[in-house]
């Protein structure tokens, strides 16, 4: 308890200082090494993002809305479905949570900084520049239109002329890097820099995920960035590796695409299911059930997750044997994820349930993913993919655990730790108003999605003629246009909030976690002193000295 | 909290643990990333072995006497490195730099026989990287490791132009000791692609 | 039967209305996934419910904290284990469908009653080249109608496919005939058909492959054996001579289109389009997209591009006079 008061002190000399320019306040911004302000700067670039993803989808919506529609060409339809996939994976999802992990795990490990600043602002900047590079690529004359997974031989110069591939490549092989490096970043700060008596076992459980999201990036992007390379050979040295004609493979990219592709989609699940692992316990007034199964389970999935890439690949004619195997190892998956998904239960069971908007969104999460995942049991079920790959309802899955997982547990820690990096409350109200729009207009435009994959029509097509499709397509239109204020109320209650929001104190929440004891928002340097920690829940044994958690763990 | 009967109880000590530092697990998970990276361009360079169907093979075109002399440099060097480091630690000074100058050297002619053989390969093979399967894989292959190798060539230079201001010690030797690391990997990562490459291209396939 | 007069007429795409026994096979391991997934949902999803309802927080700011639960070996292990027996039970069962509907096709043997067929994906539209069938050899090519037998009873006439690609991925997909497979450049692949009863089927390209990837469509005309015997005689003859469109023929002849199109018969012997020998026996122009009338005939060879934005016929800028020509001796391709 002693240092959470002796921290309590620090920081609030802040409001003194006389307010800097713009200009100085910019310069301090470009050229902070702080974790804090970069991962807010990830975070900001990642909403950025999100919106132009979100309109480029709203336009597709809108061409698919009547059957043959004249709205969009071929084109430009196909030039959207692949920078909206693009941006939401790689300039969206991943950056998101590692602007997440960048401003938490310090804090919650009780340190000062990640282990290499430097090095984390230099990921920033260029996963930035990755992204405006693969933007970029609309200056010279239209977008790729290659498709996010961008299938050879179609992105060789023979069937895709334009520059606008390279830059894809050469944007997405520099964010790679950037993404490597804050790999590298987490790694070194998780196992190097806990305070002490943080032993491995007592680290936070979002710490926990994030060291694994950081082994699997370490892992899976590198293969990637490989395979961008023979794109770029192929494209800009008559390299061969694609060159169908030339004895080159197509193959070669799917699994190569693929071994990274799948462990990605991971990548942009686990840290999700550290925050709302923080969440429900807190809301819950419960200790994480079962840590160290939810601890195993989660290295499980990290694991097995590089080992079922070809699922992606049901159709492209592999033994049934492989077929089997692939199809095995993605059905082992949801046992761990399963482990998961009872232990929150358990946590909630027979707790104090507060359902503020940290928690709304859990169970946002909680109702949402539970679905996406069992979609994916039924494309992972072989044969049955044979008819459902490539279809919308592949479509309707992964929108599923994009959005209703990634995206609604996201949000459950933009409100939980917005608090903390702002010192003000966001608004329940409108957080209420956000909440019930995303739930039912998700719900609109991605359920009837599956629908229509399992009445044959297929992903990535500008446009249609089968009357069967048509209405399911309705909603779905409409259900995006429900959707679409939602994320415009968000950055209206992130921006108003700022200077207009509740005061929040130093732990509103009433949490256990070492970034509650220090001030919101943290200073500089995080912790007057170096934290001495106990158990999983510091502030628990403060708060409950006569009966702290170490007794138990 | 009124002051109960029974005294609060009193946690244990605190261990502390021991392990890499920091910095040392930052150098191992690059490391890890380093090695998914080659392995990937490993099995494309296996998966295209023998789809070619103009020459030249891997058999017509590589030497190998050429090849087992930069092998030794840069097996050499790791063990001179290593050398080095025993320097350091025991503050021998002089013969660090010097140890870690022959380093270098020996870096140096490894990329400067692998310049040499290039060029042959280009001049008088008429192997280019779009020539065929092969020479695409081998270029890429190679080539990436010889960047590796010229990068660990340059942070070693820096490294020495340190010691050479005094600026390296026994006290911060953990920088040298992860250069040393990052360097013995490009050492390994080489002796799988000799093997992959140069070995099976002369024993006639894998 | 065939004169439907709208292309896409209210045929059903949907994968849960099967016509062939590969497709079945699929229906009966969806409807037992499904089934078991919806259990797990409603079992997993109301104990969610049921506990954010029974323990929300009541109105009372200072109730003590609830007793905390740390973990309980035993119930971690009991729901470990649910979920490692639905995967075994699922994988038994896909195991089972995998070997139904995975079939390694046969060599033609005599009396086989099978259909071989060599169909190649290109950039925007499917090429047919019939082998043998019946142990028949065949050898002629057409295009984005793909004719095959009906089983009858007791009787079934398998087709077998030959899936490669002349250029990206495509994959060919009949919803109600099988699931998808696709074709690769540099790569073959097989498929079985087997339809059971006469009609046509609709399906489209399902691997992105382009620009015009929304207008790869598939059609699959099952026939009664007999009508089927008769349109293959057909097909294999070359193109038909009307002697009152020879000079229509030869306007042709003299035009760009011969260096992409043929026509059987004729100096015409281009490999990189649709095969026009019989043009005429087709109910759709453009891989599926419009219906073949006289005048979508002209419109398509007046101007490709303004049907099918991107497609791979450029626009010739014929007179109406040489238009006019082609467009008549086209259709004595019967
Ligand atoms: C957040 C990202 C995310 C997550 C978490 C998942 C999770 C899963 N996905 Fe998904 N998937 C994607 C993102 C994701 N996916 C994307 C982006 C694509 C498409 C890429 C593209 O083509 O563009 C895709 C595509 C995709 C395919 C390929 C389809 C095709 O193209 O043909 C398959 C096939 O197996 C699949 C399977 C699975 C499985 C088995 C899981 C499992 O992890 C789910 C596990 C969870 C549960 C099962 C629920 C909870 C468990 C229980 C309550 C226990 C009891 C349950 C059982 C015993 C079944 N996914
Ligand atoms: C995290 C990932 C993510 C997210 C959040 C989304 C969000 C959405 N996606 Fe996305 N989607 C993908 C990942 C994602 N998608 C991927 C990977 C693909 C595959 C691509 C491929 O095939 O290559 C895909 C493909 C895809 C398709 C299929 C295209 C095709 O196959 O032809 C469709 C079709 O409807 C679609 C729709 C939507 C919609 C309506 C949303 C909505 O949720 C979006 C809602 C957001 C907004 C609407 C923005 C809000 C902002 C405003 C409203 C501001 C207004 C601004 C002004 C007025 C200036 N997506
Ligand atoms: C550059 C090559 C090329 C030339 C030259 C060409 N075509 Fe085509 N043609 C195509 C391609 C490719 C298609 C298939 C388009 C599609 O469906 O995507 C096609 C399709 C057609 C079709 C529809 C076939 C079907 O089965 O649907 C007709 C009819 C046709 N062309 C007639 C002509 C005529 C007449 C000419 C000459 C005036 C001509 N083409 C010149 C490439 C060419
Ligand atoms: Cu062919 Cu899509
Ligand atoms: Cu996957």
């Amino acid at each position: 308890m002693a240092f959470a008061e002796s921290t309590r002190a620090v920081g609030q000399g802040d409001t003194a200082v006389a307010h800097p320019g713009v200009a100085t306040r910019l310069h301090a911004w470009t050229t902070t090494v702080d974790h804090k302000r970069i991962g807010i700067l990830y975070v900001l670039m990642s909403l950025v993002f999100l919106v132009i993803g979100g309109v480029e989808a709203l336009l597709m919506r809108w061409q698919l809305v009547v059957p043959d529609n004249q709205f969009l060409g071929p084109d430009t339809f196909n030039q959207l479905f692949t920078m909206h996939g693009t941006t939401m994976v790689f300039f969206v999802g991943m950056p998101i949570l590692i602007g997440v992990g960048n401003y938490l795990v310090p804090l919650m490990i009780g340190a000062r900084d990640m282990a290499f600043p430097r090095l984390n602002a230099f990921g920033f900047w260029i996963t930035l520049f990755g992204g405006l590079l693969v933007y970029f690529s609309f200056a010279t004359g239209g977008a790729p239109a290659i498709g996010w997974f961008a299938y050879a031989p179609l992105t060789e110069r023979t069937f895709a002329r334009s520059a606008a591939t390279d830059f894809w490549a050469l944007g997405l092989l520099i964010s790679g890097i950037g993404t490597v490096t804050a790999a590298v970043n987490f790694v070194a700060t998780i196992l190097g820099m806990r305070a002490p008596g943080m032993t491995m076992r007592k680290m936070p459980f979002f710490v926990w995920t994030m060291l694994w999201t950081a082994f699997q990036m370490l892992l899976a992007l590198p293969p990637l960035t490989a395979a961008l390379v023979m794109i770029l050979f192929d494209r800009q040295l008559g390299a061969r590796f694609f060159d169908t004609s030339g004895g080159g493979s197509a193959f070669l990219w799917q699994h190569l695409f693929w071994f990274f592709g799948h462990p990605e989609v991971y990548i942009l699940i686990l840290p999700v299911f550290g925050i709302v692992s923080e969440v429900i316990p807190v809301f819950s007034r419960k200790v994480l059930f079962g840590y160290e199964f939810m601890a195993a389970a989660t290295m499980a999935i990290a694991f097995i997750s590089f080992g079922v890439w070809a699922h992606h690949m049901y159709c492209v004619g592999m033994s049934r044997t492989l077929d089997l195997f692939f199809a095995t190892a993605s059905l082992l998956v949801s046992i761990p994820t399963g482990i998961k998904f009872f232990n929150w239960l358990a946590t909630m069971y027979g707790g104090r349930i507060r359902f503020a908007s940290p928690m709304l969104f859990a169970f946002g999460f909680l109702s949402m993913f539970l679905i996406g995942g069992l979609t994916g049991i039924m494309l992972a079920a072989a044969p049955f993919d044979f008819q459902l790959s490539d279809s919308y309802f592949v479509v309707g899955h992964f929108h599923w655990v994009l959005i209703g997982g990634t995206l609604f547990g996201t949000f459950a820690g933009v409100y939980y730790w917005y608090p903390k990096v702002t010192g003000r409350m966001l608004s329940e109200r409108l957080a209420r108003w956000q909440f019930w729009l995303l739930y039912v207009g998700f719900f609109l435009t991605f359920g009837p999605m599956h629908v229509a994959g399992m009445l044959g029509m297929p992903r990535r097509i500008y446009t249609y003629g089968m009357d069967d499709w048509t209405v399911w397509n309705q909603i779905s239109t409409l259900g995006a246009l429900i959707q679409a204020p939602s994320y415009l109320i968000l950055i209206y209650n992130l921006v108003v909030s700022l200077r207009h929001g509740k005061p929040a104190g130093d732990d509103p929440w009433d949490a256990w976690t070492l970034e509650w004891t220090t001030t919101s928002p943290p200073p500089s340097y995080n912790f007057e002193t170096t934290p001495v920690v106990h158990s999983r829940r510091p502030l628990w044994d403060s708060k409950h000295p006569d009966d702290p958690d170490w007794l138990y763990e | 909290m009124s002051a109960t009967a029974t005294p609060l109880p009193a946690p244990p000590p605190i261990v502390t643990e021991r392990g890499p530092s920091a910095a040392q697990w930052g150098m191992i998970a690059f490391l890890l990333s380093e090695v998914a990276f080659f392995s990937t361009l490993i099995v494309a360079y296996v998966a295209f072995m023998g789809k070619d169907i103009v020459g030249p093979t891997p058999q017509e075109a590589l030497s190998l006497p050429l090849v087992i002399g930069t092998t030794l440099c840069l097996l050499g060097s790791s063990a001179v490195m290593h050398a080095a480091e025993r320097a350091l630690h025991s503050g021998r000074q002089t013969s660090f730099c010097l140890l870690w100058t022959l380093t270098i050297a020996l870096g140096i002619i490894f990329l400067a026989g692998t310049a040499y053989e290039w060029r042959e390969l280009i001049v008088e093979k008429h192997l280019t990287i779009s020539r065929n399967l092969f020479g695409t894989t081998y270029y890429t292959l190679v080539g990436f490791h010889a960047l590796h190798v010229t990068g660990g060539v340059m942070t070693m230079a820096i490294v020495l132009l340190l010691a050479l201001r005094g600026q390296v010690s026994r006290s911060n030797a953990t920088g040298v000791q992860l250069v040393g690391w990052y360097w013995h990997f490009v050492d390994a990562v080489w002796i799988v692609v000799f093997v992959v490459v140069y070995v099976t291209a002369k024993s006639g396939g894998l | 039967m065939l004169l439907a007069t709208d292309v896409n007429l209210a045929h059903s795409q949907s994968i849960f209305n099967p016509a062939s026994p590969a497709a079945h096979s699929i229906v009966s391991l969806a409807i037992l996934v499904l089934a078991v997934s919806g259990l797990i949902f409603v079992i997993v999803e109301g104990v969610l419910l049921y506990s954010v309802w029974r323990f929300r927080a009541d109105a009372d700011p200072n109730a003590p904290e609830p007793p905390q639960a740390y973990g309980s070996r035993a119930i971690e292990i009991a729901w470990t284990a649910a979920p490692t027996l639905i995967v075994l039970f699922l994988v038994l069962v896909i195991t089972r469908t995998l070997w139904e509907v995975e079939v390694d096709p046969p060599a033609p043997m005599p009396d086989d009653r099978a259909l071989f067929v060599t169909v190649t994906g290109r950039q925007w539209w499917w090429e047919y080249t019939y082998e043998t069938y019946d142990n028949r050899p065949l050898g002629f090519t057409t295009a984005n109608e793909l004719h095959i037998p009906a089983g009858e009873p007791g009787q079934s006439r398998p087709v077998y496919l030959k899936l490669v690609s002349a250029d990206v991925c495509h994959s060919f997909w009949v919803p109600r005939l099988a699931g998808k497979m696709d074709l690769i450049p540099g790569r073959v692949n097989h498929l079985t058909l087997q339809a059971d009863a006469p009609g046509l089927y609709l399906g489209q390209c399902a691997e992105y492959c382009g620009t015009q990837h929304a207008h790869m469509l598939l059609r699959v005309v099952v026939e009664e054996p007999a009508a089927f015997d008769r349109w293959l005689t057909e097909q294999a003859e070359p193109a038909a001579d009307d002697p009152a469109a020879r000079a229509d023929r030869d306007l042709f002849l003299a035009q760009s289109c011969v260096n992409c199109h043929r026509v059987r018969g004729t100096p015409a012997v281009g490999s990189y389009a649709p095969d026009l020998t019989h043009l005429m026996s087709r109910q759709t122009l453009a891989s599926g997209m419009i219906e073949n009338t006289p005048e979508n005939l002209d419109r398509w060879v007046a101007d490709p591009q303004s049907i099918k934005p991107g497609c791979l016929m450029p626009a010739f800028g014929l007179g109406s006079e040489d238009q006019a020509s082609i467009v008549r001796y086209l259709q004595t391709l019967h």
